[in-house]
């Protein structure tokens, strides 16, 4: 009861900077110690693969990349619930903040993905369903983006943003379940799998290790820049009273 | 490490040593961009609302 009225007194906004200040130097850490471990490990640590060589260590940067592009979107689709349904004041600032995030990371995982195909795959880019369904992914980002900056109302980009990113996020289990529902190039999945992960363990612990150091990574950079956007906004506001007060202000006596 | 890839390795860290950098800057100097203009802001309309 107590952790579920701490979770909603961050609905209010001031509430949730001052969370976020208090926070992010802990979380920052956090993300630094765990970056340098997971890099360790997948670089130094893990076995080069008996079929991949040591292009597998091409694998500790994309795989996370590819999951946080996911994360990304399905934060911002959720956040999009909490527009459209609920009207939560984070909730349009959490799915604004996700977006570039989720775009920046989503690049790293296609960038990152054509370096890892071609001397695998012995091709840069194919037009399978996974590789398709993620280039679409990282389009859909670009297009939100585009989309909230070309409407200057901001309740008015919240809900059509909001409004897009439900339609778009069709795509994401499209994107998870591509490589079982059609036939392609790119390998099925081996960690989430049911069962056993198809990973030796001395490459499935790297992987998770810098997993976990990219989610960090995400959750830092999203409570910075939602604090950051609810200062935006909070000058926003300041600037339009301002602006209102200066026109109906009683004109000087001659 | 001598792998015939190694160029690939290289260019992907690389890259995402670059995505990771940039995000880390860009959020830093947008934070310090907003903050900076609400003090400047607060501080200029707290002047304006002192006067008589």
């Amino acid at each position: 009861m107590a952790l579920l009225s701490s979770i909603t007194a961050l609905a209010n906004p001031a509430r949730f900077s001052a969370f976020a200040t208090r926070v992010l130097p802990w979380l920052a850490a956090a993300t630094a110690a765990m970056l340098a471990l997971g890099l360790y490990l997948g670089l130094v640590v893990a076995p080069a693969d008996y079929q991949q060589g040591e292009t597998v260590r091409i694998m500790f940067l994309h795989v996370p990349s590819a999951w946080l592009g996911m994360m990304g979107y399905t934060i911002m689709a959720v956040a999009s619930l909490g527009v459209l349904i609920w009207r939560h004041p984070l909730a349009d600032v959490a799915a604004k903040a996700a977006a570039p995030l989720g775009a920046a990371f989503t690049f790293l995982a296609l960038a990152t993905g054509s370096l890892w195909g071609k001397p695998m795959w012995g091709t840069y880019w194919v037009w399978d369903a996974r590789l398709t369904s993620f280039l679409i992914l990282f389009l859909m980002y670009l297009g939100l983006m585009a989309l909230r900056s070309a409407i200057e109302e901001p309740s008015r980009a919240a809900k059509a943003c909001a409004v897009l990113t439900l339609v778009g996020s069709v795509n994401i289990p499209i994107i998870k379940f591509s490589v079982d529902w059609w036939n392609t190039l790119h390998q099925p999945a081996s960690v989430t799998r049911m069962g056993k992960p198809a990973m030796d363990p001395t490459i499935l612990w790297p992987l998770l290790a810098n997993a976990l150091a990219f989610t960090l990574l995400f959750v830092v950079l999203h409570l910075a820049a939602m604090r950051t956007e609810l200062i935006r906004r909070r000058l926003r506001t300041l600037r339009i009273t301002a602006a209102a007060s200066a026109a109906f202000a009683p004109e000087p006596a001659e | 490490m001598n792998d015939p890839h190694l160029g690939f390795i290289v260019a992907s860290y690389a890259i995402g040593l670059t995505v990771v950098v940039a995000l880390i800057g860009w959020t830093i100097l947008d934070y310090r961009a907003q903050s900076r203009a609400l003090a400047e802001l607060e501080a200029r309309s707290g002047r304006r609302r002192s006067r008589p």
